[in-house]
């Protein structure tokens, strides 16, 4: 738990792809502990703002700031160690390596044993490791995967895959959990569980960043929500107001658009 | 370690490996050398078992860390560098003999720097292009060494380098045999040993970076290198690492190599033998440590048995076909059947794994 | 260990002035190597469009593509050797056109075989098994032809009178002027091909989205099969111009060359057909004048029997500084 208000700042942030300007000065800020979500039509730029905050793609200007401190998203893995882990969209877990050892991974950053350790299997080696798997498996039982450490990772089923990939993220122990569209292809049986599961994070204090198609889903699981169209920002507070929003609105009708 | 459960065929296959070169003895020291041979390339095998098994790095061109480690060996143990550089003599009146202890471990470092210095372009390509630039630089590797006669002769080129020492141990040289409680014990038996101890060595580094942060942190950049870095991995510094890491062990073969035959020429270190290599690990079972070194023996040893056979066939092709081209036919088919039909491999981890 | 006597042809038999420190900046020997350089980068285009053609409708390096070069050559080879034994009465230059022919069409159907069996069955495995396979197959070609026309080098009869023609201070041999209009000629059959006909519609389609075209009723198995094919009558051609213009040929003669084109074809910008022959014309120019001038400008330390490695260094360079070549990359989409 921290004492900070803001988990993410960003200002101003714009990106623009030969001739389209996919982000045009979009400014939020997530509250720590809260669930943020982002949505917009298709097309608005969600995925290129979260591709952006999180260093996949450079951005060709804005603020960012995580927990009140700036930092400059142009490689993936620093902005993983400056404290954003994010999942994808269409799952991209490690198939041929197991359940326990992809959560394994996750926890990569916050250890540091090396070759050193590894090659003569020194004290310190031998604590990190088992301390590893300690906490791989405590990871595993908070998603409610358990029993499926050693299975390999390609022959879960669709919905445990998702889970498998959040806490693999959360491994990492990031001040911000970032989902891109998490609920993609899953049925309602599965949006319900998976909506459960990022209640239970953010209700242990982990702060979470939510890219959905479902209206409806982020409606109900976020505290806060803004709608981007065409790069623009157009509304940002609780799902209430933003639900009514004329602007809201003539964004999704407007271009003919209303997700499930 | 806990392989070493003393299962009763660990015993026994430890009773074989012990005795396997006296066993072969008798019927010609040229099957010995067989298996001196394949020792160095299961050697080859593991260390680029670490860059494509481990890591997913296609590398065509890591016969270049072989040569290298072989050409230190040879330079710092042989007459070469004094017959070019006459006023090298006063300082080395003996000669330049630097014993096998102080090379390896250079031959092993000067390999992995090599290794970081060729592999650092190769950090942004997709998985094709790396193969190529890889191979390329095996190449470079190559032609370097075989044109390193002039301006100063280093390399003495296209002729290589004779005389090299055989490694001493303890004021033995490894090219005279002993006899020792009855049994004799010839040069090659002896080199036997001291490269099965080096392998069993290099199985336990290999085993020990699998199971360990690194390991697993290579295995994520092989599966999906974007995602890895999403968990946060530095993918640049780890391919760096495993580029580094498996050159060593090229280099420390190469070493060997050079030791073992006393003669180096660059016609061993070509294209041919990166492909074999690779070959070795792809078909053994890429990622996989048994299959690997099982890839490595049925290449370096079947072609060899089939020597055998070769004879009659290469009478009735009337001398076309001898070992070393049916080791070549055999390593081609093998690429391509074994990607056709098992491109997993022949013994790969548990159910999937293999060459992803 | 075996070692293998494997010898690469360099280019610096074509090579007529590697003269003295003297005449490094003199323009006759610029002209030369400005003759030799385009002589050797139209081979490599024609080698570096089957590449490249390739590359840009399935993604794939067709690493035995050099081999079909050394294919080309050796049947070609072949064909003219027979017939001067069994038909002296032929002239040489109808032995060689019968070998050309000869070659274009085993080249085809060999190159076509290659794809359905060893490619096809690939076509969604992960991307590093087919690479493979294209080096598995690479040097199943090589020990082949190692194993029936016998590792030695064989000199090749050219038809065409060796005896030079002076040219802007240069001299150029009526094979190199060959080499230039054949380059030429099949360069706008292909461009013929490409854009007035059916194929070259589907070829093209296919190359920009596969299943797009085959919704629109393409067959990408026939279009690649059909690439291939173009690809192995441009390389095979290319085997045997090469192999009149060097003397000889040689079952590895084709490995360098091939990944030089390659190299080519990067450099251009792979999938991108001009930009494979820019390549193309680019390496030859840069081997030709590089080699021509390494040794006066290092002193001596480095002499033109490095030039082999010049094709590597750019390959290098280009994908250190400019990944998508010189005219950009054409990739095929996938989903």
């Amino acid at each position: 738990m921290n004492s900070h208000g803001t988990v993410l700042r960003v200002s101003g942030v714009n990106k623009r792809f030969g001739g389209l300007q996919a982000l045009s000065d979009v400014s939020l800020t997530i509250k720590t502990g809260e669930i943020y979500g982002l949505i917009g039509p298709n097309g608005a730029g969600k995925t290129t703002f979260f591709n952006v905050i999180t260093g996949l793609y450079p951005a060709d200007g804005g603020q960012f700031e995580l927990m009140d401190r700036s930092y400059e998203p142009r490689h993936i893995h620093k902005v993983v160690q400056s404290g954003i882990a994010r999942t994808f969209q269409n799952i991209r877990l490690f198939k041929n390596m197991s359940v326990l050892e992809n959560v394994m991974v996750g926890e990569h950053i916050q250890t540091h044993v090396g070759v050193w350790g590894a090659l003569f299997k020194t004290k310190a080696f031998r604590d990190e490791e088992s301390l590893i798997v300690q906490k791989a498996r405590a990871f595993l039982a908070y998603v409610g995967l358990e029993q499926f450490g050693a299975e390999m990772a390609s022959s879960l089923s669709y919905g445990d895959q998702r889970r498998l990939e959040i806490a693999r993220a959360l491994a990492t122990q990031p001040q911000l959990l970032a989902l891109d569209e998490p609920a993609a292809g899953m049925n309602a049986t599965e949006k319900l569980q998976l909506q459960a599961l990022i209640q239970k994070i953010r209700d242990s204090g982990q702060s979470v960043l939510l890219i959905e198609h479902d209206v409806r889903m982020v409606m109900g699981l976020c505290d806060r929500v803004s709608v981007l169209d065409e790069g623009h920002l157009i509304c940002e507070g609780v799902p209430q107001e933003v639900q009514n929003d004329p602007r809201v609105i003539e964004a999704y009708l407007g271009h003919g658009e209303t997700s499930q | 370690m806990k392989i070493f459960k003393l299962h009763p065929w660990v015993l026994v296959s430890a009773l074989v490996l012990l005795v396997l070169p006296l066993v072969l003895q008798p019927f010609g020291n040229a099957w010995v050398r067989i298996v001196d041979v394949a020792l160095i390339y299961v050697l080859l095998a593991l260390g680029l078992n670490i860059v494509v098994g481990f890591a997913g790095l296609l590398d065509l061109g890591y016969v270049a860390f072989f040569a290298i480690g072989a050409y230190l060996y040879a330079l710092l143990a042989s007459p070469q560098l004094l017959e070019s550089w006459g006023w090298l003599q006063d300082h080395y009146p003996l000669g330049l003999h630097t014993p096998w202890w102080v090379v390896l471990p250079l031959s092993a470092i000067l390999a992995g720097i090599f290794g970081v210095l060729l592999g650092a372009p190769t950090l942004k390509l997709r998985g094709d292009y790396l193969a190529i630039v890889t191979l390329g630089f095996g190449e470079i590797i190559r032609v370097f060494m075989n044109n390193l006669d002039q301006p100063f002769n280093i390399t003495n080129g296209p002729k290589g380098i004779g005389g090299i020492d055989p490694i001493q141990i303890a004021g033995h040289p490894l090219s005279k045999k002993i006899t020792w409680i009855g049994i004799e014990f010839n040069s090659v038996t002896l080199y036997y040993y001291l490269f099965l101890i080096t392998v069993l060595l290099a199985v336990v580094i290999c085993y020990r970076l699998q199971n360990s942060r690194i390991g697993r942190a290579w295995m994520a950049i092989r599966e999906d290198e974007v995602a890895a870095q999403a968990m946060g991995l530095n993918t640049r510094n780890l391919k760096l690492l495993a580029f580094a890491l498996g050159a060593t062990f090229g280099g420390v073969a190469g070493a060997f190599f050079a030791a073992f035959q006393r003669f180096i020429s660059p016609e061993s270190f070509g294209l041919m033998e990166s492909v074999m290599v690779v070959a070795m690990v792809v078909l053994g079972g890429a990622g996989h440590i048994p299959g690997v070194i099982l890839g490595a023996l049925l290449l370096s040893i079947v072609p060899e048995a089939l020597r055998y056979v070769a004879t009659p066939l290469q009478e009735l092709s009337s001398g076309r076909i001898d070992a070393s081209i049916l080791r070549q036919l055999l390593i081609a088919l093998t690429m391509v059947l074994a990607m056709l039909c098992r491109p997993q491999g022949l013994w790969p981890k548990n159910k999937s794994g293999g060459l992803r | 260990m075996h070692k293998l006597n494997i010898k690469n042809p360099t280019n610096n038999e074509t090579n007529p002035t590697t003269l003295g420190i003297g005449s490094i900046f003199n323009m006759d020997t610029l002209v030369q190597q400005i003759i030799n350089g385009l002589v050797l980068g139209s081979l490599y285009a024609l080698v570096a469009l089957g590449y490249t053609m390739v590359y840009g409708i399935i993604n794939l390096i067709n690493f035995a593509h050099g081999e079909v070069l050394m294919v080309g050559a050796m049947v070609c080879w072949s064909v003219m050797t027979f017939l001067a034994r069994e038909f002296p009465q032929l002239s040489v230059g109808w032995a060689f056109t019968l070998g050309l022919l000869t070659a274009c069409l085993v080249s085809v159907l060999l190159n076509v075989a290659i794809e359905k069996l060893a490619y096809r069955p690939l076509r969604n495995a992960p991307k590093l098994a087919p690479l493979i396979t294209a080096i598995g197959v690479s040097t199943l070609l090589q020990t082949l032809a190692m194993i029936i026309f016998e590792p030695n080098y064989k000199s090749f009869v050219n038809p065409l009178p060796s005896d030079p023609l002076a040219f802007w201070g240069a001299v150029i041999t009526p094979t190199q002027v060959m080499i230039l209009i054949t380059t030429v000629v099949l360069l706008l059959l292909l461009v013929v091909v490409i854009h007035a006909t059916r194929l070259g519609r589907a070829m093209r389609a296919t190359s920009e989205n596969e299943q797009i075209a085959a919704l629109m009723g393409v067959k990408p198995d026939r279009v690649i099969s059909a690439t291939f094919a173009i690809g192995a009558i441009l390389a095979s051609v290319a085997g045997v111009m090469w192999a009149a213009n060097f003397g000889t040929v040689h079952h590895s003669m084709g490995f360098l060359p091939g990944l030089k084109a390659f190299t080519a074809a990067v450099l251009g910008g792979i999938g991108n057909l001009p930009g494979a022959v820019l390549g193309g014309l680019c390496l030859g120019l840069i081997e030709s004048i590089g080699s021509g001038y390494l040794g006066p400008l290092s002193g001596g330390v480095l002499g033109s029997q490095y030039s082999d490695i010049f094709a590597f260094l750019v390959l290098i360079g280009i994908l250190t500084l400019r990944p998508s070549g010189l005219l950009g990359e054409r990739l095929a989409q996938r989903a």
